[in-house]
């Protein structure tokens, strides 16, 4: 039995490998997903244990407030200088460094714009001489306040040499350095994980980097030698008892890389997406692939089953199969994703400013899940066809082939079934009410594509007829409908496959536009404020320019009032959240139309601060109430609540004046909305206040609606991105389509043979085959776009209460992805057509 | 001439495989006559057949339809050929399952891009006798039925030539001798030219005129056959085959 099923397969390789290439590629993603980040994860592990090569044991303070990996910047707590006086008194201490280190050294580059980073951090210091990895390459380490020496990496993107000057934005804003030296690392590297750097003197890297003289960051301790650091920590946190952080370099290395590797969580969480997309169209393509095969092989199983072969052994047969198929489709997909893997990790090592990567490693989870998912899903996709062929009756070996039509009553009923549960779950999910919201509305959308995937035969009959029509006008196009109609749940799985991918794009797509056209329609409303300073934010920390200019645009003639925000996060109340500081609570005021529903909201004293309605009244807040605010640097404050101001979508939360701003994570402004006076023109005041942010170049000027665009279009980026992610589902369904082609063409040789015989020329043979895989592929984009448009709605209705009110139906992109649809068809039908027009008429009339 | 064959062979495979299936075949057809070609099973009916239609290339001699040289023309001549001058009846098979018994009819006006002859097309209909039947697709009717449905297709683009290899070869009798008596009608009242492959006597019987295959040559030749005369003809075949070996 077994090596009749093995002959056969091999006797149809090339439509088991269309289908298996499905899984190949999904299989491909989750072991890439693996590979990358067992990879990444080593080369930080290096990085890490290089960067904390020269400490034994390392002292830090708690941070003020904990900030989660993806919310933002976190600030390291500070500890006076006599710290570094009792560490030294510790016995079993070599020597110790103090460290005023912090992220957001940004280097003026010869564009006069800020470095770029990608990921990595840009470390501002104090000079601590050559220890550790570092190494000189050229000039000193600075020694008055005015000089910086810079890392390689540094020096190559600002093309820097010694003696030349830079401008470095710090918490202080533009200032102008000499550098004195360039150091680079053991090994002769630039950088470690791409990391710029850039060092000062101690009492310079205290204000600028801190925020306060005397204090440091970090302690490096060596230990004398034959003292255990695990010992010496211990002795070093007794010493210095509560509020510090006390820990090996060992374990400091580890530490800092497993927060690396939590961050490269969100390159692996997208790779599985995109496997899971490859793999659930994959389904489709194999399900599909296995009916066919079963169909065509009736009266072969069917002799199998009169020479006495029990249903399981049939039901085995196309198992064993689907088992062979999903293994060489493993093997494959695990090879192609340790390429990916190390080709991603190539590219994420360049972009990260010369990463350098550690060897290529396969843990042995990339091997476990490749298997594991390629074999699963392969063998699912298969268990229904087995079952059908295991209803095979003897008898059919004896028959004529001609099954016929079978009902579509139960598969209907079905569909209709699981489309209503996975409708009720997505409304359970997006009503927020249910426990894990994201899982239950992804369940749903799971549940609305195989019900609809399972409606699709009856729908096929109606709609491939009428998109048929479109074709009709010739013979050709009028056979290819008709063969397109022929089968409806073979057409029904095809078109559903690229269905899905369709759907999602459509429904991303509907969702995005929506939430944009919604912004912009609100801050047009909403926003009285002419001109706007802002930047583009692209890591955590938000572009910031100097305080200065608040005060410098008020000034500028026919400028009425600005009103400058700073933003942190901030534990009030006990609870951490979103602080806004400002410049002018006036002007916040008038620009935003807040309107107060308590207190008064007409001025911001010290240690006052206003909320909105909604957090007031969930928090229990009403004026004169005191509020204990802890910001990123410094202690804890009683602030009192003194005014409460009307929620609106745009604006929010609670807010303080800009003098508190100092003790912000980022303590200058990171926007700023000017208003202007009756009369006075946007194109005279502009170029003014542009010339202001000459040594703020993280910011620049725009007028309301080009502020308003560029809100908007931040938007746009993740839907090109999400596009180019779900073309792969699209490509993987092109896939389906050749495959069913391919796999008619050979079913209906002889029909080909008879029409050839009769005078069809090859031309409109090719033709008919591309009209047939036309229709069924619009069909699907047809489907697609319904559903995409159906879920997005659903979704854009649900997020109504946050702000999303206008729906957006992209009817252009809808009308983009049929047409292009329409050229997947005729690309799908390239091969099969070549095909079917090549065909020996004589022979295909004599096919058996 | 409708159709003519000069000292065609045809050689399938080479070396020790290689079977001569035609043997310096030399035929003529004559218009508006109704031909059979008879023998035994392998004697070459099929391959001169297809030879014939342009559906399979000789290795010697030439094949003209009408004035046109068949050898020689290429796969878009060949399906030109096919398409404007022959008309094809098969064993089975003859029918697009996806068409209605009409649809198929027109097919290959259709394919042709050509408007079908009202007229001729309503005495074709009415002659095979399927007005009540235009609108049912293929299994929806009856072997007999679809062979007529064939016959049908093939007249009504009024070729110079109809082949036919076997029509009646699945057919009970009652609905072969429809067919073959629709077959003869269409020679003599609509002087079709039809070339009809067989190896049942009775079957030749219809035809004007029978020629006989053996060994790929042609044996012997009977004009307005019986089918008593056409089985002796092939007992006397037979007896001379064995006196052979
Ligand atoms: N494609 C082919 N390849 C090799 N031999 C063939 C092929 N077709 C026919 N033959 C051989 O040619 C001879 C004549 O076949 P055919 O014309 O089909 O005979 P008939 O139709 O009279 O039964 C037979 O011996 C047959 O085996
Ligand atoms: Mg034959």
């Amino acid at each position: 039995m077994l090596r009749a099923t093995l002959k056969s397969l091999l006797a149809r390789k090339v439509r088991l490998v269309l289908s298996g290439l499905a899984v190949v590629l999904g299989v491909m993603f989750v072991s890439g997903a693996f590979v990358l980040t067992d990879t990444l994860g080593r080369s930080f592990d290096t990085v890490f244990s290089d960067a904390y090569a020269g400490t034994d044991v390392g002292v830090s303070a708690k941070p003020k407030i904990d900030v989660g990996e993806m919310e933002g910047m976190e600030v390291a707590g500070t500890f006076p200088a006599s710290a570094l006086e009792q560490v030294r008194g510790v016995s079993g201490v070599a020597s110790a460094t103090g460290l005023a280190a912090a992220d957001g050294a940004r280097v003026i580059g010869s564009n006069g714009k800020v470095l770029t980073s990608v990921g990595a951090p840009q470390f501002g210091s104090n000079w601590t001489g050559e220890s550790g990895q570092v190494e000189l390459r050229e000039g000193r380490g600075p020694t008055a306040d005015n000089e910086v020496a810079v890392n390689g990496a540094v020096a190559k993107a600002a093309k820097l040499a010694v003696g030349d000057r830079v401008g470095i934005l710090t918490l202080q804003p533009k200032r102008e350095f000499t550098v004195v030296g360039i150091f680079g690392y053991g090994g002769d590297r630039d950088s470690l994980g791409g990391a710029q750097e850039v060092t000062f003197t101690e009492r310079a890297a205290q204000e600028l980097m801190l925020g306060q003289p005397g204090v440091f960051s970090e302690l490096s301790v060596k230990a004398a030698d034959g003292v255990d650091p695990a010992k010496l920590r211990d002795d070093i946190a007794g010493t210095l008892g509560d509020g510090y952080v006390v820990k090996t370099g060992e374990q400091l290395s580890e530490d800092a890389s497993a927060g690396l590797k939590e961050g490269l969580a969100f390159f692996n969480n997208i790779l599985l997406g995109f496997a899971g997309v490859a793999l659930f169209v994959g389904i489709f393509l194999i399900l599909n692939t296995f009916s066919i095969i079963v169909a065509q092989r009736t009266r072969e199983l069917a002799l199998l089953r009169a020479i006495g072969a029990g249903r399981r052994q049939v039901i085995g047969s196309v198992l064993v199969e689907a088992v062979a198929i999903g293994l060489v489709a493993s093997v494959l997909g695990l090879g192609a994703g340790i390429g990916v893997g190390a080709l991603l990790a190539y590219v994420f090592g360049q972009t990260a400013g010369g990463l350098q990567l550690a060897g290529l490693g396969v843990p042995p989870a990339a091997v476990i899940s490749s298997f594991a998912v390629g074999l699963v899903v392969t063998v699912i996709a298969a268990v229904l066809p087995a079952m059908r062929a295991a209803r095979i009756p003897p008898v059919a070996a004896m028959q004529d082939v001609a099954t016929p039509d079978r009902p579509l009553t139960k598969i209907s009923v079905a569909g209709a079934v699981v489309s209503a549960i996975g409708g009720t779950l997505m409304a359970f999910g997006l009503s927020g009410t249910g426990g894990n919201t994201l899982l239950t509305i992804l369940g749903g959308v799971l549940l609305c594509f195989i019900g609809v995937a399972l409606l699709t035969p009856l729908i096929s009959r109606p709609v491939v007829g009428l998109l048929g029509r479109l074709f009709s006008w010739s013979v050709p196009g009028k056979l290819g409908r008709l063969n397109s109609g022929r089968n409806p749940r073979r057409t029904a799985i095809t078109a559903a496959a690229l269905m899905v991918g369709i759907a999602l794009v459509t429904g991303v797509t509907v969702i995005l536009d929506s939430a944009k056209s919604s912004i912009t329609a609100l801050a047009e409303d909403t926003i009285q404020a002419e001109l706007v300073i802002s930047g583009a934010q692209t890591g955590p920390r938000p572009p910031s320019f100097d305080p200065a200019v608040l005060d410098q645009a008020a000034e500028v003639p026919g400028v009425a009032m600005v009103a400058g925000l700073y933003g942190d996060r901030a534990v009030v109340g006990g609870k951490q959240g979103w602080i806004t500081a400002t410049s002018s609570v006036p002007a916040l005021r008038e620009i935003y139309r807040a309107t107060p529903t308590a207190g008064s909201i007409d001025s911001l004293g010290p240690n006052q601060l206003l909320v909105d309605s909604k957090t007031a009244k969930d928090r229990g807040l009403s004026v004169g109430d005191t509020v204990p605010v802890q910001l990123s640097r410094g202690d804890a404050q009683n602030y009192t609540l003194t005014g409460i101001y009307a929620e609106s979508e745009l604006f929010g939360g609670f807010v303080i004046p800009a003098s508190a701003a100092a003790n912000f994570a980022v303590p200058q402004p990171t926007q700023a909305y000017l208003k202007l006076a009756p009369g006075a023109s946007v194109d005279q005041v502009m170029p003014r206040v542009e010339t202001l942010l000459a040594d703020s170049p993280e910011v620049s000027v725009a007028d309301r609606a080009d502020f308003i665009e560029q809100q908007a279009g931040q938007l746009d980026g993740l839907l090109t991105m999400i596009q180019i992610l779900l073309a792969l589902a699209i490509v993987i369904a092109v896939l389906g389509i050749v495959n069913t082609l391919a796999l008619s063409v050979l079913e209906r040789t002889r029909e080909l043979g008879l029409l050839r015989a009769i005078g069809l020329r090859r031309g409109q043979t090719m033709r008919m085959i591309t009209v047939e895989a036309v229709v069924i592929s619009v069909f699907g984009a047809l489907l697609g776009v319904a559903v995409g448009a159906g879920l997005g709605a659903a979704v854009v209705r649900a997020l109504r209460e946050d702000g999303i009110t206008n729906l957006v139906l992209p009817w252009s992109e809808m009308g983009l992805f049929l047409g292009l649809a329409a050229v997947v068809g005729v690309v799908a039908a390239v091969l099969p057509a070549i095909r079917a027009a090549r065909l020996n008429v004589l022979g295909a009339i004599a096919h058996e | 001439m409708a159709a003519r064959a000069n000292d065609v062979w045809k050689v399938y495979g080479s070396g020790e495989a290689q079977v001569a299936a035609l043997r310096g075949v030399n035929a003529e057809f004559e218009r508006a006559r109704f031909t059979a070609i008879m023998g035994p099973s392998g004697s070459g009916k099929s391959t001169l057949m297809h030879c014939l239609a342009g559906l399979d290339s000789v290795t010697r001699g030439t094949i003209h339809i009408g004035d046109t040289a068949v050898t020689g023309l290429g796969d878009a001549g060949l399906t030109k050929l096919r398409r404007d001058k022959v008309g094809f009846i098969f064993q089975q098979f003859n029918l697009l399952p996806t068409l209605t018994a009409l649809e198929n009819i027109l097919l290959p006006l259709s394919i042709a891009g050509r408007k079908p002859d009202k007229e001729w097309l309503d005495t074709v209909i009415d002659t095979v006798g399927l007005r009540d039947r235009l609108g049912h697709r293929p299994a929806q009717l009856s072997g007999g039925q679809q062979q007529r449905v064939a016959c049908a297709r093939a007249l009504a683009s009024r070729p110079d030539v109809i082949f036919a290899d076997e029509p009646t070869g699945n057919l009970d009798s009652r609905a072969g001798a429809e067919v073959l008596g629709f077959l003869r009608r269409s020679v003599a009242e609509y002087q079709q030219t039809i070339v009809m492959v067989t190896h049942d006597p009775v079957a030749a019987s219809y035809a004007g005129r029978v020629i006989f295959l053996a060994d790929g040559q042609i044996v012997s030749e009977l004009i307005e056959p019986t089918p008593e005369t056409v089985l002796d003809t092939m007992k006397k075949l037979d007896g001379l085959a064995e006196a052979g070996l």
